[in-house]
């Protein structure tokens, strides 16, 4: 039996980057505000102290801070022909779980989007002429310029390290030529490179590219943040990504925002709670709540005035389909909404393996590499290619976690004598030079419910339906050769090209950047919210995350996150508040 | 307010906030779990079997240790007796199907039972093909089998033969490099073979190594042999 619960003004479905962001943001504007996390409580010090975070196997291997699959999980095949199967264990990406979300044991790379990327259909059109039909890229309806303040600000809330390229329109050497005009420079200069990064940076400039250092989110000095939080210098420590920070170097939830909120009396967070749907009134018109279970298995109506979905795209949208709001996505008529336009990433690789020179991987850091883009977005001219969009070119050193991280020559065989030779040999003298391709939307690329499989709950999994499209392939075809380029400048005896090949396979990790799925537009028919975030179908419910991406750019997709969370709750703040209702008429 | 609801029954949920700062418990830093006791799965012969298949794939040679050195099986040996092994936070639901290649891990089995039942049958194809056990096998015999699993030539008739391969050869590299305190890597043998110095927290003074060699000798989570000495 369902136990009601006293009213809220605002309840939070999730815990992670977007729910912090929101209740900081509403708690200050004087709303009673409740974050439910299905999660467990996650701090530094009891949870990720230095005298224990750095265990791959913990961490990375069992999957220590990630949602478990047993819990729930998605299935996945590659196209409609075939039978979707669970993800038994995770493989592609990692979902977070647990108080800080993803934000805990994310990189920390940290980039704006390019302003013709929020307007990639009509830009490209207007540039090259109509689109293919399968193609179902849409603009945002919100602007970069519209969203610079809120980027600004989010930059300053998590200190990024970085070197502007264009502050109010003057070009500024050494930072990204290609990027949006920014009011203010990055609030941290940008972290310390080493010698990968000194190699690729040369060999870029070489070839008359324009490298920069990634901006980041591990600190490249100690910063105090606006809302007074410290944050200590990024010792390079290399456990970075699938691990919590036990330095308090790495901006997060837990180091940024949520221990201002725990002294705020209107701030509650109710953890190991995880929503199951979100309750409408009769005429479906209105939210009226959410109905969450605790680990016991009870069932529980937490009524609020606003719902607010932050619990990652695919929760997102599976939470929507479950509460039986917005029309699914059928990729065969390509009506509906819900569920539409999944997009991921597409990525590629050169190692570059030296000789004489050490690379010393462990010497790292999650955002620490250096940068090209004059091969994203529009930022090169696409006459001709058959593709749009494009990805930026880098050379990270992350880590150089051996469970993890071992990387050998072509015709290596995977074990046995020449293998273990080969690690040793190379270990510490590799790099990477990447490229992270942008992920353009199409028709039969989606998410639905799957018919068959379900979670502990008895609830129907999320399905996913995806694989590289014909725009990828081309995309990573044109890039791949450029990185090849770049590394073969870099002075290593030898590059091995990782290119792009098959089908998009589930299992090995590539990144945790799953967009779409409720995304944000300007027209009901093709989008699931408006340009605030907020529900076409029922006014006091906002979604926000990655989810709300159209497409996907060829970058990181959390400062892009961080920025419309931002520019939602600044429209519920100051437009909702006043005049509760619709935000825009359609 | 809402927390009196909650504790009226027997709830696991958590309440946190409500102006009552940031919450602090003693000893509740969760020591690093399931695989670092002594526990055991592999009867005998199961262990003798994973020790010969992990000496193949890492083996020791001229170049330096392998996985024996390293003490490989007790690493898998305490995988299996835990979470891990139970596939406890894997999803394990019905119904099991073969899957492509693009949709990993579909074996009903978790890996402690795919151990047991692809030992089971690797030694009878080994009894019945070559003359005894897998682990009594010569080396060249012993890489061939690998071989024929690896490249699907070899097929189990209750288990997939490749899944159980594939399984055995991430475990055995998790083995050779995962912190001692798991039981294998013994002596952080793995990570002074490749040079890793281990769990160290702090780099900055090698930042700008400019592609000199750091020799640093390996720390683990409990620390270096050389620490604990008097
Ligand atoms: C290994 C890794 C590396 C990454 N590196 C980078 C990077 O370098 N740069 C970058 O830009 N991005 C990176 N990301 C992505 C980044 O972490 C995400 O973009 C960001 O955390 C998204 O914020 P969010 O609030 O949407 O989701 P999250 O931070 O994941 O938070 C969602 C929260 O909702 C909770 N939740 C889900 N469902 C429910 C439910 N039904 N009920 C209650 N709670 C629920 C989850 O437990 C989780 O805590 C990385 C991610 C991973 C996993
Ligand atoms: S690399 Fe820096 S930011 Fe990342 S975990 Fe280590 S100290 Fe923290």
């Amino acid at each position: 039996m369902t136990k009601q619960l006293p009213r809220v003004d605002v309840v939070l479905v999730g815990f992670g980057w977007t729910g912090a962001i929101f209740a900081e943001k509403l708690t200050a504007a004087g709303l009673d505000v409740l974050a439910l996390e299905r999660g467990p409580w996650r701090d530094t010090p009891s949870d990720f102290a230095t005298t224990f975070a750095q265990d791959e196997l913990r961490y990375y291997w069992r999957h220590g801070m990630f949602q478990e699959a047993s819990q729930d999980t998605l299935t996945f095949r590659n196209n409609s022909a075939q039978t979707a199967l669970p993800m038994r264990r995770w493989g592609s990406f990692l979902p977070g779980n647990g108080v800080g979300g993803a934000g805990v044991h994310w990189n920390g790379q940290t980039y704006r989007f390019l302003p013709s990327d929020f307007v990639a259909r009509s830009h490209n059109e207007e540039r090259y002429g109509p689109l293919p039909a399968d193609m179902t890229v849409q603009d945002y309806g919100v602007t970069y310029e519209e969203l610079e303040p809120h980027f600004d600000y989010f930059e300053k809330i998590c200190g990024i390290c970085g070197q502007a390229g264009n502050v109010d329109g003057e070009t500024i050497e050494g930072g990204n030529p290609f990027e949006g005009m920014r009011s203010d420079q990055y609030p941290n200069p940008p972290m310390r490179m080493t010698f990968s990064q000194d190699r690729f940076a040369a060999s870029a400039r070489a070839l008359g590219l324009n490298p920069f250092p990634v901006p980041s989110a591990n600190m490249s000095r100690a910063y105090v943040n606006p809302l007074g939080m410290q944050l200590a210098p990024c010792t390079y420590c290399g456990f970075c990504e699938k691990h919590g920070c036990g330095n308090y170097s790495k901006a997060s939830p837990q180091t940024t925002i949520i221990p201002v909120l725990m002294q705020r009396p209107n701030f509650g967070l109710r953890t190991n709670s995880e929503v199951l749907s979100v309750e409408k009134t009769p005429d479906g018109k209105h939210a009226t709540g959410v109905t969450y279970v605790d680990t016991s298995g009870e069932v529980w109506f937490q009524p609020a005035d606003i719902v607010i979905l932050c619990a990652y795209p695919l929760q997102n949208t599976r939470l929507l389909l479950l509460s039986e709001i917005g029309t699914p996505y059928d990729p065969r008529t390509g009506e509906g909404v819900v569920g539409k336009n999944y997009c991921y990433q597409v990525m590629s690789s050169a190692t570059v393996f030296f000789e004489d020179e050490y690379t010393n991987g462990f010497v790292g850091a999650g955002a620490l590499g250096m940068v090209v883009d004059d091969y994203n977005g529009d930022n090169f001219d696409h006459s001709g290619l058959g593709f749009i969009g494009g990805g930026y070119i880098a050379c990270g050193t992350t880590n150089a976690r051996p469970i993890e991280s071992h990387p050998v020559p072509e015709d290596v065989p995977r074990w046995g004598s020449a293998w273990k030779r080969a690690v040793r040999e190379n270990f510490l003298k590799t790099t990477s030079v990447g490229v992270h391709g942008s992920s353009m939307a199409h028709r039969s690329n989606h998410l639905d419910l799957d018919p068959t499989y379900k979670d502990v709950w008895g609830r129907p999994l999320l399905r996913m339906t995806y694989d590289f499209t014909l725009n990828d392939r081309r995309l990573t075809e044109h890039l791949t050769p450029v990185a090849e380029e770049i590394a073969h400048g870099m002075g290593g005896a030898h590059v091995k090209v990782n290119a792009r090949r098959g089908s998009y396979d589930s299992e090995p990790y590539q990144t945790t950047h799953n967009t779409g799925g409720t995304i944000m537009g300007t027209d009901p028919a093709s989008s699931v919210v408006n340009r605030y975030g907020q529900s076409w179908d029922l006014p006091n419910l906002f979604v926000t995350g990655a989810g709300l991406f159209p497409q996907n750019a060829g970058y990181n997709p959390t400062g892009t996150v961080g920025a419309l969370a931002y520019w939602s709750v600044d429209a519920i703040i100051n437009r909702y508040l006043p005049d509760p209702g619709p935000l825009v008429r359609p | 307010m809402a927390g009196t609801a909650l504790a009226a029954s027997r709830v696991l949920a958590s309440d946190y906030g409500r102006g009552a700062g940031m919450p602090w418990s003693p000893m509740s830093g969760e020591v690093p779990y399931y695989g670092t006791g002594s526990e055991r799965f592999f009867s005998h012969e199961e262990r003798r079997a994973v020790a010969a298949i992990c000496a193949r794939l890492i083996p020791s040679d001229d170049d330096g240790p392998g996985a024996s050195e390293a003490d490989v099986v007790t690493f898998i040996d305490r995988q299996m007796a835990g979470f891990y092994g139970r596939a406890q936070h894997w999803y394990m639901q019905g119904p099991f199907a073969e899957g492509t290649s693009t949709q990993g891990y579909q074996s009903e089995h978790p890996p402690a039972m795919l151990y047991r039942l692809a030992l089971a049958e690797l030694d009878e194809h080994c009894r019945s093909q070559m003359g005894g056990p897998f682990a009594e096998l010569t080396e060249e015999d012993q890489d061939a089998v690998l071989t024929g699993l690896d490249e699907e030539e070899i097929a189990f008739e209750r288990v997939s033969a490749k899944t159980f391969f594939d399984l055995i050869l991430e475990n055995t590299v998790e083995g050779f490099f995962a912190d001692p305190i798991y039981g294998g890597n013994r002596d952080m043998i793995g990570w002074r073979y490749v040079g890793f110095p281990g769990t160290r927290y702090d780099y900055r003074d090698f930042v700008g190594h400019n592609g000199a060699a750091i020799p640093l000798e390996p720390v683990s989570l409990q620390g270096r042999p050389g620490w604990s000495q008097p």
